[in-house]
């Protein structure tokens, strides 16, 4: 029996976690659609709402004063732009009776692709706002664009203010083909629309009988049913593991354990970031040589026979080796190999341009090492996703880069492994977080000096 | 079985993953546990002397079982840091040091009362020590140096922490310039920090009030016995139950009376307000919390009450 079983058994829960971002273009009644799945699902308490409906009140929002401006409840944006407030990603929390719901809030002004990238990096699903007067605008490709690049599992557009346009079926359907249409060019599947008015309630959490013609999922029940991470592709993928400290106990056991049962205690402790892991299983050492096999696996203070991603775990393996934090743990049948040159790229978030001959540090998973970017070759037009030259990336632009490191990292190619592909570039005087990085597809394959023996197979 | 949800027409149906038996289901809380004790062991990994903020709150105290996990079968690495306002309930220091024993790691504490003793804080006019608790907090910081401190703040608890970072940085001062935040990817945190520089570093961001009970009740934390209902000497003052205690003592038209109550923030005494409950342990707690109407600062903290701006000036000045 696993902690899991029995921690479900305790309490009978089988509650899931779902994380999903939010964006639009501004004005697109992203605060009122927020606001309106805070509202319904009674996130809102009583002291809250009090505050805005006075604040609405006082606005004069609504004639009959019966109606409160939602958009409030999720901080207004407009006064934080008037004060001068650093417009950032806010997360806020609501629930049902089957998931726990963690909203990456990502706002759509200038800076939306530093916030969108950041909300996408965590997120199972991006709802992506879209006007239904204005139909898909180069905006909404842009945003496509980078939950495509970060590789978000699902992607909804909510159709909005759709009592704007008098609850039509044609407006919809028209900008429904327009989304499947980009989805294809950016190679999404299966984009999902939905028309609500965030205003007014339409098909957010409850259906709507103004749009007879709409017969699928609100808002919320999708959200609801989509595969959360747990049972999406991350936890089919072969198993992955940053070491991140060893825990060597001895001298310093927690209280009420004995000494004896501890004497050669060592165990790597970390997240999983992908698949699983049983006791018993072979692992390798991601790039090098060296495999091992589990002979012990912890949850916390629990024995357990098997894990998976994303629980944090401590493992104890057959072999003394030379382990560290920074290493990576892999499945033996296909442990990454490590990478001094890969291709990449890079989301910049820094307003320091980002200029060949860079020297940064690269966080990637837990290992933080040297590195220089040696090229960059070119910035991608987000409306196609098509390369254009440039050698400089300014704040906000995501291009592509060649990098160099100190030390190997097992880098993989991020389009199969959302975790061991993403990297963080860090200013090594400052210490600010400048880029946020995605490990390209090919150039790293095209590294492996086993494949270039084989020859280009692809 | 395989769901089918249908978007409606215009857009393709996906076919969702099949809910296979074999495979268990790893809760939310599972997944929250999970997230908080990669944070903790990042934060212990990247700086060179953490600390742990502990109140004897109930936050605090999940946050330090996360920590316990976290290192098992070693001890936490790190002290606790308590920052005493000198109107503490009774039962909450009693529970404090016995918590401390527990977890086999030292205990530092900052005294509200010896700053005022000495005249370098003074007494506020509504006679709540919260607000006084940033300067202590800074010394302690400093005289330890410790580079990092752990809290327990939720994103959840109101509209001024929704953008806080996991990881939050603070200057010398331990004042947060919202433009030096640095933005959080994946699960791949920044812990960089140049001298002078601290790190305020919140485990539980993403965790709800409600999750909070959950784990308790799950994990069967024990917590200080305020948060459970039972008989008092209370008098109603702003509207809130208060204590009857030496730091709360009632006016002469405020009639003390006899109430069942539970508390649902253990903080400085003199200005926490109970609420009625009979909820007697976490899972009537929980019940209770999910219908809950108000939210727990609303519900019983007077200096919140009395600024809705409150948390954000504390934020910036160096609280939590
Ligand atoms: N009629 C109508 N108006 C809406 C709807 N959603 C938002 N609005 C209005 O559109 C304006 C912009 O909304 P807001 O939520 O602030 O947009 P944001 O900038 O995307 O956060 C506000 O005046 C909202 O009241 C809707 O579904 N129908």
């Amino acid at each position: 029996m696993t902690i899991t079983d029995t921690l479900a058994a305790s309490t009978g829960s089988t509650r899931t976690l779902f994380r999903f971002a939010t964006a639009g273009s501004v004005d697109d009644g992203k605060s009122t659609l927020v606001g309106r799945l805070l509202f319904d699902s009674k996130a809102i308490l009583a002291d809250q709402l009090e505050a805005v409906a006075r604040t609405s009140a006082e606005r004069g929002f609504g004639a009959s004063g019966e109606e409160i401006d939602l958009a409030l409840l999720t901080d207004g944006l407009r006064a934080e732009r008037e004060q001068g407030i650093t417009i950032d990603v806010a997360y806020r929390y609501f629930a049902t009776d089957a998931r726990n719901f963690i909203l990456a809030d990502c706002p759509g002004h200038v800076e939306y692709t530093k916030n969108t990238v950041t909300g996408a990096s965590t997120a199972d699903a991006v709802v992506l706002l879209v006007d239904a007067r204005n139909g898909v605008l180069e905006q909404t490709r842009r945003h496509l664009a980078v939950t495509r690049l970060l590789r978000v599992p699902h992607v909804i557009i909510a159709v909005n203010k759709i009592d704007l346009v008098d609850y039509s079926e044609s407006v919809y359907e028209e900008i429904s083909a327009d989304i499947d249409r980009v989805a294809r060019e950016l190679e999404i599947d299966g984009a999902l629309t939905v028309p609500v008015s965030a205003l007014k309630g339409d098909n957010v959490v409850t259906a709507s009988s103004r749009t007879p013609w709409y017969t699928g999922p609100t808002l919320l029940e999708l959200l609801e049913e989509l595969p959360d991470r747990d049972r999406s592709l991350q936890a089919t993928e072969p198993f992955r593991m940053p070491v991140q400290t060893v825990i060597r106990p001895q001298g310093s056991l927690a209280p009420g354990l004995e000494e004896d049962d501890y004497r050669d205690f060592r165990g790597y402790a970390g997240q999983i970031s992908a698949g699983s892991i049983r006791v018993g299983q072979s692992i390798a050492v991601a790039g090098t040589s060296r495999t091992t096999r589990v002979t012990g696996l912890w949850s916390g203070t629990e024995r357990v026979d098997e894990a998976r991603s994303p629980q944090s775990v401590v493992l104890e393996i057959e072999d003394q080796l030379d382990l560290a934090r920074g290493s990576m743990l892999a499945a033996a049948e296909s442990a990454p190999a490590g990478h001094r040159e890969f291709g990449a790229r890079i989301a910049w978030l820094n307003d320091k341009p980002l200029t060949p001959g860079a020297k940064v540090l690269i966080k990637h998973g837990a290992a933080t090492v040297k590195a220089l970017v040696e090229e960059v070759h070119a910035r991608l037009d987000l409306t196609d996703l098509t390369d254009g030259p440039a050698n400089a990336l300014e704040l906000n632009d995501i291009g592509s880069v060649a990098i160099r490191t100190a030390t190997p990292l097992p880098v993989e190619d991020y389009e199969h492994h959302r975790q061991t592909g993403a990297f963080l570039v860090i200013d090594p005087l400052s210490g600010d977080t400048l880029g946020a990085g995605i490990a390209a597809p090919g150039v790293v394959e095209a590294e492996d000096p086993l494949e270039d023996w084989l020859g280009d197979e692809g | 079985m395989t769901t089918e949800i249908s978007p409606g027409r215009g857009g393709p149906a996906v076919a969702l993953a099949e809910s296979d038996a074999d495979v268990r289901t790893l809760t939310d809380l599972d997944i929250l546990e999970s997230e908080s004790i990669h944070i903790i062991r990042e934060v212990v990994a990247e700086f060179d002397r953490p600390a742990m903020l502990f109140s004897g709150g109930k936050d605090s105290v999940v946050m330090a079982h996360l920590a316990a996990k976290a290192f098992f079968p070693g001890r936490v690495p790190f002290p606790l840091v308590h920052i005493d306002t000198g109107h503490n309930f009774p039962e909450v220091l009693e529970f404090r040091d016995r918590a401390v024993e527990r977890l086999g790691t030292q205990l530092v504490v900052g005294s509200v009362q010896e700053y005022i003793d000495r005249g370098e804080l003074e007494e506020r006019a509504d006679g709540t020590r919260n607000p006084l608790q940033t300067v202590p907090l800074l010394d302690t910081i400093a005289s330890n140096r410790f580079d990092v401190v752990f809290g327990g703040g939720r994103r959840d608890e109101d509209k001024a922490r929704a953008k806080e970072r996991v990881l939050s940085l603070r200057d010398d001062f331990g004042q947060w310039d919202p433009r030096s935040q640095r933005p959080e990817l994946w699960n791949l945190y920044n812990g960089r920090h140049t001298p002078g520089q601290h790190v305020r570093a919140f485990p539980l961001s993403n965790w709800t009030e409600l999750d909070v009970w959950r784990y308790i009740e799950r994990e069967n934390i024990e917590i200080p016995s305020l948060y459970y209902a039972h008989e008092r000497d209370t008098f109603l003052r702003d509207g809130m139950i208060r204590a009857v205690g030496t730091v709360s003592v009632p006016g002469p038209d405020e009639t003390v009376e006899r109430r069942v109550v539970r508390y649902r923030t253990v903080g400085d005494m003199s200005c926490t307000g109970a609420v009625e409950s009979s909820a007697a342990d976490a899972s009537q707690v929980v019940q209770e919390v999910a219908v809950s109407t108000l939210t727990e600062r609303g519900a019983t903290r007077a200096d919140d009450r009395i600024s809705e701006a409150a948390m954000e000036d504390r934020k910036k000045d160096g609280y939590f």
